[in-house]
């Protein structure tokens, strides 16, 4: 056991509490969930650290979502913290929320944004979006198809003709799209 | 076993100097000699007095007393989430009064299930091809997400987690001070485990080991025939008797009349300590690689009294040498069944994961064992990455029982045109059926490694064909 039963402070759940929203009772939870995905033991997670669990190892994306860890992160690990933040993302949204909680709507917009920007700078260009549809389907789609499919796409959503999607104009095509469901987890109390 | 009431009057005068020690040592001897010789002679006949039985039956009030505590301790849940209480209409509020439902240690409830075999299932994509939306990278990210909190896999590799505390300090992961009461309990039992169960134990296993070596090199000297076989099955369902009752052991197998006599039986794997379990109601050969040290030890003097198939690292790679050697085994007569874990790889008693294909390719007609242990006696799973052999075999003697079902289940014939991967798995959700663990298509081997990169494919090939392209 060692290390790995040091246990989390009283304050620290309630300060994670207070930025996440998320429940004392579900906190312990995702710490022990924590602690087994650290294979090292040193109390923070390393990129294979989380594609050692083949169900995301699998997942096309993949590499994106774990990207948006370290994004959070700013470095080459994570905290608990940090882990935890990322999660707040899917918890649920209330119906009557209070704003900026990184649970709502905006933010869970802002997650799936950053799937597609791939370099960071808030817009997603043709290129990039051509590169994660080549991720989605692999070399099952021909690079043509996947092209007339990206250039669709793009003249669908592009209000300023600028040939890339901004943040904005994301949101705007994700209007219809009932965005609270399809990124909440259903987290047990 | 009573050894625990020879015991008590050397308790409390430890600290009495050394002439009461040596009074109360010689006191004890007697005694001491007698129970182990009265384990012994049982397990030679394989009679119980139901001892094991009563003290399995003793700890469960114990336990059921103490969850009673805890379950009155925190039946509130705590003062927390006083904002977070209007906050959770959506979130799924259940248990409260079931406190110690299975599904206890569950984090979320998941929507999505990415399989290796079948892609992302998502019911609304099925029959309908449709266009590719920026929205699609949700489905993703959610199963992501979910996989990342809670997965089929990795989990299945530590040790399980209990819904009730079994006064184990290794089975509570992020143990609490619970209170003074439970505290006690513990130390109480913490003391009877180690103090006395252990040292009574590792001597029983020792006789057990003993008598192992022993009589395998006697036999091992015979010529072949009958009178040899019989022998051997005789020697060696009393020592592997004596190594159960060694671990206090509780076993119940049921179906008998399905014990396999020859051919390949199948198991799924929890621990090395399976192999002493299933030996102790039947004579079997085993397959493995020849491993160093006590193992190695243990399976030279195995392979004197009877065949077993030990391979060296370097052959275990190649497979169709195992293979020809396998079939070799069971075309052989009088050959004792062969025991083989497809698994390859030691679960943590909550699932069955594939079934390597290889035994089901030798043979035609498999005998499937399913192993269930009863995790509330303490944990059977053998993490080898995390502990050795002997740190094991210290968890396993220092826990408070070995409580286990067996089941002999009828000998499954592979059909015709059925492919040996199919028929594993045929065997496998079998297995799973019966010993009540959840039935796993991935690959036990992803203990070590990670996913092949081409297992990438399938999610995508199935992503690609509801995609309508021009």
């Amino acid at each position: 056991m060692g290390t790995r039963s040091s246990m989390l402070q009283e304050e620290e759940i309630s300060e994670i509490q207070r930025e996440t929203g998320f429940s004392s009772n579900q906190i312990v939870r995702l710490y022990s969930r924590f602690t087994n995905l650290d294979k090292s033991d040193q109390g923070f997670l390393r990129r294979a650290d989380f594609l050692r669990i083949p169900e995301l190892a699998i997942n096309p994306l993949g590499d994106r979502i774990v990207h948006a860890f370290f994004q959070e992160s700013a470095t080459d690990t994570v905290n608990f913290r940090q882990f935890m933040r990322v999660l707040a993302r899917f918890r649920p949204v209330k119906k009557n929320a209070t704003k900026n909680k990184l649970n709502d709507r905006e933010e869970k917009l802002k997650f799936a944004f950053k799937m597609y920007d791939l370099d960071g700078d808030n817009m997603i260009s043709r290129d990039e979006l051509l590169n994660v549809l080549h991720m989605m389907v692999g070399a099952n789609i021909s690079d043509d198809q996947l092209g007339s499919i990206a250039d669709r796409t793009i003249s669908e959503v592009d209000l300023d003709k600028d040939e890339n999607i901004s943040f904005e104009e994301f949101v705007k095509a994700m209007e219809r799209v009932d965005v609270e469901q399809k990124m909440s987890i259903r987290f047990l109390n | 076993m009573n050894e625990g009431t020879h015991h008590a009057p050397g308790v409390s005068d430890e600290s009495m100097g050394e002439q009461l020690m040596i009074a109360a040592f010689s006191l004890l001897f007697f005694p001491l000699v007698l129970v182990v010789t009265l384990v012994i002679v049982l397990a030679t006949f394989g009679k119980s007095f139901g001892i094991r039985h009563a003290y399995v039956g003793l700890l469960l009030k114990v336990f059921e007393a103490c969850r009673y505590k805890v379950q009155v301790k925190s039946g509130y849940g705590g003062l927390e989430a006083t904002d977070d209480s209007e906050d959770e209409d959506e979130e799924v509020n259940k248990k409260d009064e079931v406190v110690l439902d299975a599904g206890d240690t569950q984090i979320i409830e998941k929507d999505f299930e990415l399989s290796a075999t079948k892609g992302l299932e998502k019911p609304s994509w099925a029959p309908f091809k449709k266009e590719f939306e920026l929205s699609d990278v949700l489905y993703f990210s959610k199963c992501g997400m979910e996989a990342i909190i809670d997965d089929n896999v990795t989990k299945r590799f530590s040790a399980e987690e209990l819904p009730a505390w079994n006064l184990l300090t290794r089975t509570q992961k992020p143990h609490q001070f619970m209170s003074i009461r439970m505290t006690l309990f513990w130390c109480i039992g913490c003391f009877v485990r180690y103090m006395m169960l252990l040292p009574f134990r590792i001597t029983i296993a020792f006789i057990g080991i003993t008598w192992m070596m022993i009589s395998t090199a006697f036999i091992g000297y015979l010529p072949k025939g009958s009178f040899k076989r019989k022998l051997n099955r005789w020697a060696s369902l009393m020592s592997f008797r004596i190594l159960v009752r060694a671990c206090s052991g509780v076993i119940k197998f049921h179906n008998r009349e399905n014990m396999a006599k020859s051919g390949i039986c199948v198991a799924n794997h929890t621990s090395p300590i399976d192999v002493i379990i299933l030996s102790c109601d039947n004579c079997y050969a085993m397959i493995g690689q020849a491993h160093g040290g006590f193992l190695g030890t243990l399976q030279r003097s195995l392979a004197r009294a009877t065949a077993h198939i030990w391979f060296e690292r370097s052959e275990t790679k190649d497979r169709t040498l195992v293979a020809k050697r396998l079939s070799s085994h069971i075309t052989t007569e009088n050959n004792l069944p062969i025991l083989i874990f497809p698994e390859g790889t030691c679960i943590n008693n909550t699932s069955v994961m594939m079934f390597k294909k290889g035994s089901f390719e030798v043979s035609s007609i498999i005998y499937p064992v399913a192993i269930k242990y009863d995790p509330q006696f303490g944990d059977a799973f053998w993490n080898s990455s995390k502990h050795s052999w002997t740190q094991h075999l210290l968890q396993i003697m220092s826990s408070w029982a070995l409580v286990c079902d067996v089941w002999y289940l009828p000998p499954m014939i592979r059909k015709e045109n059925e492919s040996a991967v199919a028929f594993a798995n045929r065997v496998k959700s079998e297995i799973a059926r019966q010993g009540g663990l959840v039935d796993l298509e991935w690959d036990g081997g992803l203990k070590r490694a990670t996913v092949k990169e081409s297992m990438k494919g399938v999610p995508q090939e199935q992503y690609s064909n509801i995609l309508k392209v021009d």
